[in-house]
């Protein structure tokens, strides 16, 4: 009797172990091909190792600027959705409005639509208005996605709040600002922070609204799907490395301030 | 064909298209050229969007370029296929507005027509292209798609042919039909291009895409459906047949000359079929509403000069147009050491890169196609590949 | 301050909200009007009722549509069996390492999606790593691929969505009471029986926001079957973004993405109905 149950948990445990393994197999691909020392514009054979692509990181000058503008368009649309989204949050989880209903049914329209509806959809909108399209316009379509998904983690947090200590606060005196700058914000920061690095991942990696919106503004994730046309270069798996370390190491940092 | 017939046959057909030009609405008149130009001056700033790995990683032609006119670039790897660039500049262009380049570079087929057509290029003033005039090679002055080079002036140019792999294929490829052949079912990559797909189904009735009518589009479109689905067709490819062909998921293929030279694996051939290959051509143009349209054709006629344009040969492996490219490039090869002399005596001698004259001869150029037949054109054609 | 107090959930709400109307409601009005606009690039398009669109959409890429439904159902039910085992694991028993695991799930997340993609080709090819070996033993019949063919985008859908599915299932059953558990025990319920009458019924709500979360972007996806398929295997998704960047046919595209949309939500109402769950926004939320 207590041998069968560890058995089946081991079945299980190893499970999670494949499963896991199988999701991560494409990432050891891409940084393996890092390294590899081709010579031609084909990166798909192993043909030695070498580092010479982390230091020639910058040799396309492109795909620099893809990425930049891939890691600015982030910061920014997180930083705008964090500013738009928050309040947006707090007012769903503790204030009766109208409207809210609505507001409620458009977040979740946009949280459910595909891609490729929210991106067709702008790519209406720009047309039919002859709004030329660029790094703005895909920084508002980007800030809109983001905004969705920080008001729900903002309310879902907030939601929790026990409202009785801002009540207090208000006995004691405090007026809206501090009482929002001392109580209320620190209680749902972890929402907003949950909320940001959501944004931020979503944004750096998206294709398909971006695709929609670009113009002829170029971020990564699209010189990347150009460049399979013509052979990926390897400096494209070394950034993808250096992304993948520097949000690695941001979840863990944040999921260590929890 | 002789290279003696195809060379009368480009006179009259430049003549034919000569005639033709003067049909076009006047558009190209000198009265336009001349209005165009009145009053427009250098800039010293020059924006220019081109294809991706179609210049030096490094730049270096541009560096060149500046340090010789003191202009400076801003270069951008803004066009990844025609149609979304079509869309992309077409709003602003058709607002009067600036797309944010000076120039640009556009394959011929159906949406440099619609450019040349809607008036949203700038007329070029030939006499301000005097290297143009002095080293364009014959074949690429005054093309068909742009009779009297009224509005582009070709950057570089290629052929569409068929790659195959020696280590899967045995037998030797010559022929467009060997590409519908059950032989090699599940093994053969095409296009997915209406142009590049229509003109090889068009070949493969023995029928000039060039002058080819509606009911051979019909004819061939069939054709091509038969080869879809008896399964030979393995997959419909963008540009990504290189990587399959190498590795061998597709065992030949419709391919590009530059793609298949600049490949690394030696078991990669590329042929110009017996019934024909297509010749296409990316072109330098000045959107209309450019800034700077002087420093434009300024850079155009600097990549004219041979010693310019050697070098950016030699990294693009593509045909060039300027004529005398060879010789220099023969030259660098003989000065050169190591794996770059390899490099540059085996690009001396390719004949993707110089076609012979008679590969030269079994070359067509895409159908021009009006706005009415464009439309028939793609409704034939486009599902195809999108597998309806 | 009754006056302040009365306007402040609007001062909140305002400026977040005229956001969300500017760049999603009035983007999914035009398109709405775009779908039924006839005209071309060149000659503009002019507002004309012209229902056809939907109908010649419909007509010609029905196929596309009815293939991307199903291989969208397939790959979430694929997600489903592979996620559930896994979620339940770690969410009972990988106990200090619970985080670990999830950051595991996640982080395919952290790399382009179309580079994940890309990795799979080289994997995937048919002189691979994978493909290489079995048909050098003989396993696998010598013209044998799965590059270019549907299984390989079902695969790709099903790896792309997996931590879609794994999410919300894991955090339905890290909120389930182990209480309940112990009081099924306590009244003599077996293993089986304790899962199918406790523990499956309470993590359905996650089950239910795991297969939206799954299916909505794998049926409307197109980077797998552009990359991973062959000429068989288009989306809609493939369809839809062709007509808007290659061909410009943009009031076709348009019609084709409204009647996307609307079945997919219309789709998730009637399961949500059937499934007596509540606002996917409460189950969703991390």
């Amino acid at each position: 009797m207590t041998t069968r149950p560890t058995r089946r948990l081991s079945a299980l445990h190893l499970y999670t172990l494949l499963l896991t393994a199988w999701l991560i197999l494409p990432i050891a691909v891409m940084i393996l091909f890092g390294f590899n020392d081709v010579h031609g514009k084909q990166n798909f054979r192993w043909e030695g190792f070498t580092l010479k692509w982390y230091t020639h990181l910058l040799a396309k000058p492109d795909l620099t600027i893809a990425a930049i503008n891939s890691l600015t368009i982030a910061t920014l649309s997180t930083a705008m959705a964090t500013a738009l989204g928050t309040p947006l949050g707090l007012a769903l989880a503790r204030h009766k409005f109208r409207g809210r209903a609505t507001t409620t049914a458009v977040l979740f329209l946009i949280i459910a639509c595909p891609e490729l509806v929210l991106g067709a959809s702008l790519l209406s909108m720009f047309v039919t208005f002859n709004i030329p399209r660029g790094y703005p316009t895909i920084l508002a379509a980007h800030t809109m996605v983001s905004i969705a998904f920080m008001t729900t983690t903002v309310r879902a947090r907030a939601v929790t709040l026990d409202p009785s200590l801002e009540e207090a606060a208000e006995d004691l005196g405090a007026t809206p600002w501090p009482r929002f700058r001392l109580i209320t914000l620190p209680l749902v920061t972890p929402g907003i922070l949950a909320g940001a690095l959501l944004a931020f991942v979503l944004s750096i990696d998206d294709f398909v609204i971006t695709n929609f919106t670009s113009g002829t503004t170029i971020t990564l994730p699209l010189w990347i799907w150009a460049s399979t046309r013509t052979g990926t270069p390897p400096q494209v798996n070394v950034l993808g490395t250096l992304i993948f370390a520097a949000a690695t190491t941001l979840t863990l940092l944040t999921a260590r301030r929890k | 064909m002789s290279p003696v017939r195809r060379r009368d046959a480009l006179r009259l057909a430049g003549a034919a298209l000569a005639l033709s030009a003067c049909g076009v609405k006047g558009r190209a008149a000198s009265t336009d050229v001349a209005s165009f130009w009145a009053g427009k001056r250098r800039t010293g700033r020059l924006s220019w969007a081109n294809w991706p790995g179609y210049l030096e990683d490094d730049r270096a032609t541009l560096t060149s370029f500046e340090k010789d006119t003191g202009i400076r670039v801003a270069y951008r790897e803004a066009i990844q296929e025609m149609g979304p660039w079509f869309g992309k500049i077409r709003a602003p262009l058709a607002a009067g507005q600036s797309i944010g380049f000076d120039l640009m570079v556009m394959t011929n087929g159906i949406q440099l027509e619609q450019c040349r057509r809607l008036g949203y290029l700038a007329p070029l003033d030939l006499s301000r292209l005097p290297n143009f005039a002095a080293h364009a090679a014959p074949e690429f002055r005054n093309p068909s798609y742009d009779p009297g080079n009224a509005f582009t002036v070709p950057y570089e140019s290629g052929i569409t042919g068929i790659a195959y792999n020696t280590k899967y294929v045995d037998e030797e490829i010559t022929s467009i039909a060997q590409l519908f052949s059950p032989k090699y079912r599940g093994r053969v990559g095409m296009m997915s291009d209406a142009q590049e797909l229509g003109s090889f189904g068009l070949f493969s009735l023995g029928v000039d895409p060039e002058t080819s009518r509606p009911p051979d589009w019909e004819k061939a479109a069939a054709r091509l459906r038969e080869q879809r689905d008896a399964g030979i067709v393995r997959k419909y490819y963008t540009q990504d047949y290189v990587d399959a062909v190498s590795k061998g998921d597709v065992w030949l293929t419709m391919a590009w000359s530059g793609d298949v030279y600049t490949l690394t694996s030696p078991d990669v051939k590329f042929v110009v079929p017996s019934e024909g290959g297509t010749l296409w051509t990316d072109n330098l143009c000045i959107p209309r509403t450019a800034v700077s349209p002087v420093d434009a054709l300024t850079l155009m006629d600097w990549l004219y000069l041979p010693a310019h344009n050697a070098p950016l040969t030699e990294f693009v492996n593509y045909i060039t147009p300027v004529a005398g490219v060879r010789e220099i490039v023969r030259r660098d090869a003989a000065r050169a050491a190591g794996r770059e002399r390899d490099d540059l005596t085996r690009l001396g001698a390719s004949p993707l890169v110089f076609p012979s004259p008679s590969d030269m001869a079994r070359l067509r150029r895409y159908r021009r196609l009006s706005p009415d037949e464009q439309s028939r054109y793609l409704g034939v054609f486009e599902p195809i590949a999108r597998g309806s | 301050m009754p006056f302040s107090r009365r306007l402040a959930p609007y001062l909140l709400v305002l400026p977040g909200g005229l956001w969300l109307a500017v760049f999603f409601v009035v983007p999914v009005a035009m398109m709405a009007s775009l779908s039924l606009q006839t005209g071309n690039l060149i000659d503009g398009f002019r507002q004309t009722f012209h229902w056809q669109n939907y109908t010649d959409g419909l007509s010609t890429y029905g196929d596309a549509f009815v293939r991307s439904l199903w291989y969208g159902f397939l790959a979430t039910i694929l997600c489903l069996a592979l996620a559930y085992p896994a979620a339940y694991w770690i969410a009972f028993r990988a106990g200090p390492r619970k985080s670990t695991y999830l950051l595991l799930l996640l982080i395919p997340y952290f790399v382009s999606f179309v580079l994940r993609t890309v990795a799979w080709k080289l994997v995937l090819t048919d002189n691979g790593p994978v493909l290489g070996p079995l048909r050098d033993h003989g396993i696998v019949p010598s013209d044998f691929h799965v590059l270019d063919t549907g299984t390989a985008v079902i695969a790709g859908l099903t790896y792309t969505y997996l931590p879609f599915m794994v999410l919300p299932i894991y955090v339905a059953l890290e909120r389930l009471d182990p209480r309940l558990i112990e009081a099924a025990h306590d009244l003599h319920a077996g293993r089986a029986a304790t899962f199918a009458r406790v523990v499956l019924p309470l993590s359905l709500p996650g089950v239910f926001a795991g297969v939206v979360m799954t299916f909505v972007p794998a049926s409307s996806d197109y980077v797998n079957a552009e990359i991973l398929g062959g000429p068989r295997n288009t989306m809609i998704g493939n369809v839809i973004q062709a007509q808007y960047f290659d061909d410009g046919a943009y009031p076709v595209a348009s019609a084709l993405s409204f009647t996307l949309m609307a079945i997919l939500l219309a789709g998730i109402f009637l399961y949500a109905r059937a499934l007596g769950t509540r606002g996917i926004l409460d189950t969703t939320a991390p």
